[in-house]
């Protein structure tokens, strides 16, 4: 159930690459349990938004307060959020000279400190529930398109994040590899875990969204349940983009 | 059947015998030419002067080696003298190298513009006038004998060289190397025992620094518990020179400097573009899991970087060591100097160039193999 | 169902914060951005500021830039010098009268090398313009036929690096294309000759063909038949870069796709024809940034000529730092010595840069 305990607080966010001005005012609370998907046309910043959220890039103006520490440029702030914030990227990132084992072991030997068997216990627990046990030993170059991006799902589990952060996390994906894909992180919604998605699933939305998100160039237009957000739009903007979104 | 097989092949046998037969005739020619040549000259022939005394005078030398020495014995030196200085080249230009191409992709402005201007300098001069460079000012400003600059400990340096104490080994220092040893040892055990508790438990003491104390404290704590058995041959200015001591000479300095700067500048473009090639989504996705910055460069970064640089670097390794040839134009006695002289006194040219490419040949192969040997274990696996 | 939908009205981009950009920014984060970087900032400005006063001091504000040697007294640099040798630094000791021979033929020079470096001239007016230029620097430099002769020993400096650096890259890249082919090819006997070839040249050092060149030819060749030691040195010269240059081409020829051979022959194509006309083009075309650092690395490597007795740029500079006049001037010489060729090299590799990006769609 979603809980009212705020997990991440986003208040008068703005980010200027340069002159741009890429987010404008962005104010967004994420609550424990919640799953939230941000969509919007390309440029319009929800990628830049949730990058954020873990510091991948820095914000000039506003406050973000994850987990109850505030992101500023403090290593120490830092160094906690990232182990409770986990993410997965589009072009999966695993790292391409270790197995898959041990990509799912590095982070938590080296930042847990937790010994190396627990830590592969942990990663084997986590590979079969992204049905994937079998790969454990092979290299990423080895397997295909959406069975490293369920390792990169393991491995952002491994560390046992509060919230997990998807960037379009199926648009570097073969059509037919998308479904198992989805499958494991509706599994995940399932479960309550706090997830931001930036993604134009909206099928995925549909199902398993609390609250959709729509952003267009650089700022929030509107955000609603998914029954309310896909029948009414408020504005013209969003029910254009979903006329656009929904002819495929 | 068998006739219009040897039809087809036929223009590529006939191609391939004609040229081998070709190449034959020239070198009948060639060679009739040369024993013509070698008579008419008064040359001798063969091997056999490498057994005759030379006469040569050699400054730098790593054994002991006199004029009355043979040819032979003098080539010899000259051949560890090229070993010696490519090897240090090697191992300095590597470590220069390395920090050349971090510092040209430093997020600090200055610090990758005065590496860029470093590498465009180098890279764009050719090798023999940056060496006539450092001799010609090492010569210049250092000063003569009896003003030498005298930094510490016994050390003088000036436009003879650079002289330092020669250590005499004394009694009881077998222990202190003893030490050495031993500290050795128990830091490779030390490492491997904190691996293990790493693994087991999730934390491990710090093996690196207790190491580097061991092998630096152990060794010096014997030493002066032994009553410090070592004694210093100290250089001593007399007249216009220096006597005792070891020295370096500004030949050999001046090559090796010039060597190191030149092919650091090389294999720090390979490391740049090594690291620049390693995309930057691995390095996010590092953070992201909340690496910290070290464990991110040791473990993600400069695995794969390596990977990349290692093919490239073979190149500038096999360029140094054909590149310390330069040192016939300096006056370091190298290989070649010493050859090129041994052909000015005896014209034996065949002999020596012969002898030349069979050692450069060999060192090429060897540092091929090893790198080829190293490129292949940290293969990446793909589909 | 749906009811009223509003306009949305966008909100007014804002220009950053004055924090987040403008100078003071741009220190915090190129220089300052943490404490190791800030240190670092710190001590090369010091470093800086302790070495680069005293060298502008020594290169400009002492330095004597005419007169005799007796001007020279040590504090500043002493350009006098470079500017007394310079006509022997830049065509060695060609006699004085016909100078202008030369500089009608670096006049020429300069002429082909805008044309091929502009890029907009056919590659056909370029394969006659170079070899016609050859044949004429060749008549201008040497004499005979209306010119009195000019003897090769008395051809220095700039001009002859620059001559032995071209008729290098001249004949060794179609030597090294010819080596690179032969290579390849099926037939066990043409390959191994080549491969022996390229592996034994590119394993020694320049310095060991030079010495071949120079005092091992003179052996193997006929008694009556000399060849003079300049045309010996260009030989191997020659000889050395074409096995470089086989490397590259190879490089080259193993990046054309399989798929282009293929329709080659499905056209019909002899084996020849496909070569030269297919694959041979884009072999080349790929590998040319490479074959452009291959003609650096051949310019800085004439400076080795020095070793058998010939007198180039930099043996010209060495040998004029010798003069008893000037002595105790030989790093003005080699200042002058390593800014021109950082300026030729540095413009090679320019041109190299600017063909890889404008990609493998020209000539």
């Amino acid at each position: 159930m979603t809980s009212n305990e705020i997990i991440i607080d986003v208040k008068g966010l703005n980010k200027w690459y340069g002159d741009f001005h890429v987010l404008k005012n962005i104010d967004l609370e994420v609550r424990k349990g919640e799953r939230i998907v941000i969509c919007g046309p390309s440029g319009s910043g929800k990628s830049t938004l949730i990058r954020c959220m873990n510091r991948l890039e820095r914000h000039q103006k506003g406050t973000i307060i994850v987990d109850g520490t505030e992101l500023t440029g403090s290593l120490k702030g830092l160094e906690k959020i990232r182990r409770e914030v986990g993410m997965v990227f589009q072009d999966f990132n695993l790292f391409p000279h270790m197995t898959v084992l041990e990509n799912l072991a590095l982070a938590p030997i080296w930042v847990r400190k937790l010994p190396r068997r627990e830590a592969e216990e942990k990663a084997m627990y986590y590979l079969d529930r992204v049905h994937i046990a079998e790969q454990s030993g092979k290299y990423p170059g080895q397997l295909s398109g959406g069975q490293q991006q369920r390792v990169a799902i393991a491995r952002a589990l491994c560390m046992s994040p509060n919230v997990l952060l998807f960037d379009e996390p199926t648009s570097a994906l073969d059509p037919e590899m998308i479904k198992e894909v989805l499958d494991v992180m509706i599994s995940l919604a399932e479960e309550h875990m706090t997830m931001v998605c930036v993604t134009h699933e909206m099928g995925f939305a549909r199902t398993v969204a609390d609250r959709i998100v729509f952003m267009d160039s650089g700022e929030i237009v509107e955000q609603n349940i998914p029954e309310v957000f896909f029948s009414n739009p408020q504005y013209d903007r969003t029910k254009a983009f979903l006329s656009q979104i929904l002819h495929h | 059947m068998n006739t219009s097989k040897l039809r087809e092949q036929l223009p590529a046998i006939l191609t391939q015998v004609l040229l081998v037969g070709a190449i034959l005739y020239v070198a009948l020619q060639l060679f009739h030419n040369t024993q013509a040549n070698l008579e008419a000259r008064n040359i001798a022939s063969g091997f056999r002067f490498l057994s005759v005394e030379g006469g040569l005078p050699i400054n730098d030398s790593l054994l002991a080696y006199s004029p009355a020495d043979t040819y032979g014995r003098a080539f010899t030196i000259g051949i560890l003298n090229t070993l010696f200085v490519s090897a240090l080249s090697i191992m300095l230009a590597t470590i220069l190298g390395v920090l050349v191409g971090v510092a040209r992709v430093s997020s600090n402005w200055l610090v990758a513009r005065l590496a860029a201007v470093y590498v465009e300098v180098l890279r764009n001069v050719p090798l023999l006038l940056t060496l006539f460079f450092c001799y010609s000012t090492l010569l210049a400003f250092l000063p003569s004998p009896r003003k030498s600059l005298a930094p510490f400990g016994g050390i003088f340096i000036n436009n003879r060289g650079v002289f330092i104490p020669r250590p005499l080994f004394q009694e009881g220092i077998g222990w202190v190397f003893l030490a050495l040893g031993a500290a050795i040892v128990a830091s490779v055990v030390l490492v491997r025992v904190s691996k293990r508790m790493r693994d087991e438990t999730g934390n491990a003491p710090p093996s690196g620094w207790i190491s580097l104390g061991l092998i630096l404290g152990l060794p010096a704590a014997v030493y002066f518990f032994t009553g410090q058995p070592l004694e210093f041959d100290a250089p001593v200015l007399s007249g216009f020179n220096f006597k005792g001591g070891m020295i370096l000479r500004p030949e050999f300095t001046a090559l090796l400097i010039g060597l190191v700067m030149y092919t650091a500048a090389f294999i720090g473009e390979n490391v740049r573009s090594g690291i620049q090639s390693v995309d930057k989504g691995q390095l996010e996705a590092a953070k992201a899991l909340g690496l910290k910055s070290g464990v991110i460069m040791r473990k993600v970064i400069l695995p794969q970087t390596l990977r990349v640089c290692i093919p490239t670097t073979t190149n500038d390794y096999t360029s140094l060591v054909k590149n310390s040839s330069l040192a016939v134009a300096i006056g370091y006695p190298d290989m070649v100097s010493i050859g090129g002289t041994i052909i000015g006194q005896n014209d034996q040219a065949i002999e020596v160039i012969g002898m030349w490419m069979a050692v450069y040949l060999s060192i090429n192969l060897i540092v091929s193999l090893v790198m080829n040997w190293l490129n292949a274990k940290v293969q990446l696996v793909e589909r | 169902m749906s009811s009223q939908v509003k306009k949305f009205i966008p909100s007014p981009s804002s220009p950053p914060p004055i924090a987040a950009r403008g100078v003071v920014h741009g220190l915090r984060t190129n220089l300052f951005s943490n404490l190791f970087n800030s240190v670092l900032t710190v001590l090369v400005v010091l470093l800086m500021i302790k070495t680069v006063p005293p060298l502008v001091d020594w290169a400009f504000t002492h330095a004597v830039w005419s007169g005799g040697p007796e001007m020279c007294d040590g504090s500043g640099a002493c350009w006098a010098f470079v500017i007394d040798k310079a006509r022997i630094m830049l065509i060695g000791t060609y006699p004085m009268e016909q100078a202008w021979r030369p500089l009608a033929a670096s006049i020429l020079f300069a002429g082909v090398v805008a044309a091929t470096v502009s890029g907009r001239c056919k590659k056909r007016t370029l394969t006659t313009a170079w070899p016609v230029f050859f044949v004429a620097a060749l008549w201008l430099i040497g004499g005979g036929a209306g010119l009195s002769e000019v003897d090769q020993s008395m051809w220095g400096g700039l001009m002859l690096s620059l001559g032995l650096a071209t008729i290098g890259i001249l004949f060794s890249v179609p030597f090294g294309i010819l080596l690179a082919l032969g290579r390849q090819s099926r037939m066990v006997g043409v390959s191994s000759v080549c491969v022996g070839f390229i592996e034994l040249v590119r394993g020694v050092p320049l310095i060991t063909i030079l010495f071949m060149a120079s005092v091992m030819m003179p052996l193997f060749l006929p008694v009556n038949l000399q060849i003079n030691n300049l045309l010996r040195v260009q030989v191997g010269i020659i000889l050395f870069s074409s096995a470089y240059i086989a490397e590259v081409v190879r490089g080259g020829l193993q990046a054309v796709s399989s798929g282009q051979l293929d329709a080659a022959k499905a056209l019909g194509l002899s084996r020849w024809m496909i070569t030269l006309l297919v694959v041979l083009p884009q072999a080349l075309r790929y590998v040319l940034p490479a074959l452009i650092g291959r003609c650096i690395a051949l310019f800085k490597d004439t400076s080795l000529v020095i070793i058998v007795g010939l007198l180039d740029f930099l043996g010209m500079t060495k040998a004029a730092s010798q003069d008893q006049l000037w002595l105790g001037h030989d790093v003005e010489g080699y200042v002058f010595c390593a800014v021109i060729y950082w300026c030729i090299c540095f413009g090679m590799s320019r041109y190299g840069r600017s063909l890889e990006k404008r990609g493998p769609q020209t000539n």
